[in-house]
């Protein structure tokens, strides 16, 4: 299983939930990221970077059973 | 820990305190604070949420670049979460160098890589409504799904 966390207004898309359990292990970040925009109608994916036990991935990176997956929208911190 | 995220108010002195050294001629501090008018419209509060320990990893990662680029820096950034009210400081950055012209190029370069690459949002709140800020013109795409070389290793 893979822990998926969703931020600002994603976490809000996806009903406040910090994260979700998904078993993405073997999926590339492009298909979990579509995967999960259809089924909790995810507004803006194209902007949305994709970290992968805390480090940027790129979207042909394949999860691995265990990690940790984090949706990260364009920021705006400072 | 001259990394970190805040919930409570930030100490501005404990932070530039982290980064004296005997060979610093300079410390710069960038304090951001709440601003109150955006393009004439009225914030009332903010609310900053982080990746917290991505974004702990991130900040040390501006503060490597940052010593790497200029010589004898040392870097010491710590950014708040939670609500914020208009004038509360929301991040400090300090930096000593040997000479005072790389303090703050260095300080300038850390605000804007904040603005790249660590994992902190804020969400605005308006009389009329609230919104949770990213790039609001929505001009920037991540077509690769990540920030493209360029942007993550300046």
């Amino acid at each position: 299983m893979n822990k998926v966390l969703f931020f600002a207004h994603l976490r809000d898309a996806v009903g406040g939930a910090e994260f979700l359990s998904v078993d993405a292990g073997g999926k590339t970040v492009a298909e979990l990221k579509a995967e999960l925009a259809a089924k909790y109608d995810l507004p803006k994916m194209d902007t949305v970077m994709t970290a992968i036990n805390e480090e940027f991935a790129a979207n042909d990176e394949v999860i691995q059973a265990g990690d940790e997956i984090a949706f990260i929208p364009p920021v705006s911190g400072g | 820990m001259m990394y970190e995220i805040s919930k409570e108010p930030i100490d501005i002195q404990a932070v530039i305190d982290k980064v004296v050294q005997r060979n610093a001629g300079a410390i710069t501090t960038f304090i951001g604070t709440v601003r109150e008018l955006t393009k004439g419209k009225k914030t009332l509060f903010l609310i900053y949420e982080a990746y917290e320990a991505m974004a702990v990893k991130k900040l040390a990662q501006i503060g490597k670049e940052i010593e790497q680029r200029w010589e004898g820096a040392c870097v010491a950034i710590t950014h708040r979460v939670g609500r914020l009210d208009i004038t509360d400081v929301a991040v400090v950055i300090a930096v000593s160098t040997p000479h005072r012209a790389d303090a703050y190029e260095a300080n300038r370069y850390a605000i804007e890589r904040i603005k790249e690459i660590v994992p902190i949002w804020k969400k605005e709140h308006w009389e009329e409504g609230e919104a949770w800020m990213g790039n609001q013109l929505e001009t920037v795409a991540y077509p690769s799904g990540k920030p493209e070389e360029s942007d993550l290793n300046e």
